[in-house]
């Protein structure tokens, strides 16, 4: 929770406020008609694609000077991409920065949903790889943009049965498609399947895909149904363990390989959820031995 | 009768040439029928006009539709038509690569145009599969086998298969048996009457190969240089050609 100095050499967020302007008005497009992908013009960012550029762009365009920023990866606060996005924003914006899911307004993550409920008042920006869930059915983009338009969808279900006939179950454990608002289909990005009933949230969820130039957006209170069979029907699912540091039975979960003997720990991939359990004295299977 | 398909003065061209001209006749249900003629003739710019793969110049395509009666397919709107090319309407393309998924398995392609249709239930889906599979012999142990692993011939009967599994009352075909040799060919033939007879499929197959029209076709349309020169009865048409250039075209068959 320290707010640092913003580097007056750059912009407040780094970006220029024409850019800012641009994407601001491709995310209320993106808002209005949710999960629809709205072309925007994406900036070269001081880092590489596949870093979340996206991400970060979507989030300087929603940053003020009053919030409070959170930055995860893989739910994890304290992972290279989260520290040094938050680090970025910290000298570019100078604004104040939390590991607390609950104080944070504007929270840029990578692969998960926090655990703990989000709500009004908050904003969700995720970093998308593909936003296209049809790419790897159908490459042609043209085409893939004439099936959102025409709402056919039959295609998606196809890898689905793929899934089913191949391992007896619906294997895509990831980036599972999602159909937003009985309309458009819409590819979540990479969270696990484990995520996706909270993409249904009082908070905005806004989607920003730098190399394919992208945004997409999930409006608060709005329909999120995952596709699936009526004979297979959509399971979120974890790994069947609780974790090792705070005994928590509910959240998802990393599983971490602790030695070459086959050694390993459950523990939650939310680090800050997994704190605030421990330091209430929840207690784990390996609390107090290689937990500090 | 209601003709299901009634093609009116059809003209495609390709800026100054001519793909195909005024071309005009009515397909009644049922029926098959044959397109011949060489290499640029205009056979299968025709077809594909027909099919709604490309727009043509000029001229009306009137489709038989279940719910509105006759329509022309040209001036509907574009959801309509493609709804139309996956429930109405099949297209068995030369190349099966063309007309299949090649990344997934059988079964899926067979089952892409009923999750197309709507259908949300795994097991029937399934079902529906390995039923039409088993109608164009093949096994029901290749139907997780993606269609790379088939052979051209099987490549060939799963994309008959995926198309005439939502029940199409009209199949138009490119070359069916192009590319396969002789023996498959013959089966593939045979499997495809006995397909359209029992079904009652309304056809149009575009072929070079006459053995493929005395077989399949009931009626023929004979096309040189984007102009339909000759039609009749199949066996009419061959037993007796008229036109100089159908003469030409019957008597090129070899003799074995």
């Amino acid at each position: 929770m320290t707010a640092m100095q913003h580097d007056p050499a750059y912009n407040f967020a780094y970006l220029d406020e024409q850019t800012k302007r641009m994407i601001r008005r491709a995310l209320l497009k993106a808002l209005a008609i949710p999960g629809y992908q709205v072309p925007f013009a994406s900036r070269e960012m001081p880092m590489p694609y596949g870093w979340g550029t996206g991400g970060v762009q979507v989030t300087a365009a929603c940053l003020t000077p009053e919030d409070r920023l959170k930055v995860i990866d893989q739910g994890a606060d304290d992972t290279t991409n989260a520290v040094s996005i938050r680090k970025f924003f910290e000298r570019t914006a100078g604004v104040a920065t939390t590991e607390h899911t609950n104080e944070a307004s504007v929270i840029q993550t990578r692969h998960r949903i926090p655990e703990a409920p989000l709500g009004a008042g908050q904003i969700l920006v995720y970093q998308v790889p593909i936003p296209e869930p049809l790419r790897f059915l159908e490459p042609r983009e043209t085409e893939t943009r004439k099936m959102h338009a025409l709402e056919e969808y039959g295609l998606m279900y196809v890898k689905l049965y793929e899934d089913i006939a191949h391992n007896g179950a619906i294997s895509t454990a990831y980036a599972y498609p999602v159909k937003v608002e009985g309309r458009y289909v819409m590819d979540p990005s990479p969270i696990p399947k484990f995520d996706n009933p909270k993409l249904e949230s009082g908070a905005i969820q806004l989607f920003g895909a730098g190399r394919e130039q992208r945004i997409y957006a999930i409006p608060p209170y709005t329909q999120v149904v995952s596709l699936d069979f009526e004979d297979h029907p959509f399971e979120p699912s974890k790994a069947d363990h609780d974790c090792d540091l705070c005994g928590c039975g509910t959240s998802y979960l990393d599983e971490v390989i602790t030695d070459d003997a086959g050694g390993r720990m459950f523990v939650c991939s939310d680090t800050d959820f997994c704190a605030a359990r421990q330091a209430e004295g929840h207690r784990g299977r390996l609390s107090g031995e290689d937990a500090a | 009768m209601t003709p299901l398909l009634q093609v009116r003065d059809l003209t495609k061209r390709y800026g100054a040439r001519l793909g195909c001209g005024d071309v005009s006749f009515d397909l009644y249900p049922g029926e098959v029928m044959g397109i011949v003629g060489e290499s640029g003739s205009g056979k299968s710019t025709l077809l594909n006009c027909l099919a709604g793969h490309q727009p043509p110049d000029e001229g009306q395509v009137i489709f038989d539709t279940r719910a509105e009666g006759p329509v022309d397919t040209l001036t509907m709107s574009e959801p309509e038509r493609r709804m139309l090319g996956r429930t109405d309407w099949a297209f068995v393309h030369q190349n099966a690569r063309d007309g299949l998924r090649m990344g997934v398995s059988a079964g899926a392609n067979v089952g892409e145009r009923l999750m197309a249709v709507g259908a949300r239930h795994y097991g029937d889906i399934r079902e529906q599969a390995v039923d039409w599979l088993s109608r164009v012999e093949i096994a029901e142990d290749r139907v997780d086998d993606r269609p790379r692993a088939f052979s051209g011939g099987m490549q060939q009967r799963l994309q008959i298969a995926r198309n005439l599994v939502t029940g199409p009352r009209l199949v138009f075909m490119d070359e069916p048996t192009g590319g396969l040799d002789v023996s498959v060919q013959a089966r593939l033939l045979d499997l495809l009457r006995g397909l359209v007879r029992e079904m009652g499929l309304s056809a149009i197959i575009v072929t070079h190969d006459l053995a493929v029209v005395r077989l399949l076709a009931d009626r023929l349309m004979v096309m040189k240089s984007g102009a339909v020169v000759e039609t009749g009865l199949t066996d009419q048409v061959l037993d007796d050609p008229q036109h100089g250039y159908t003469q030409l075209l019957v008597s090129s068959v070899l003799q074995v």
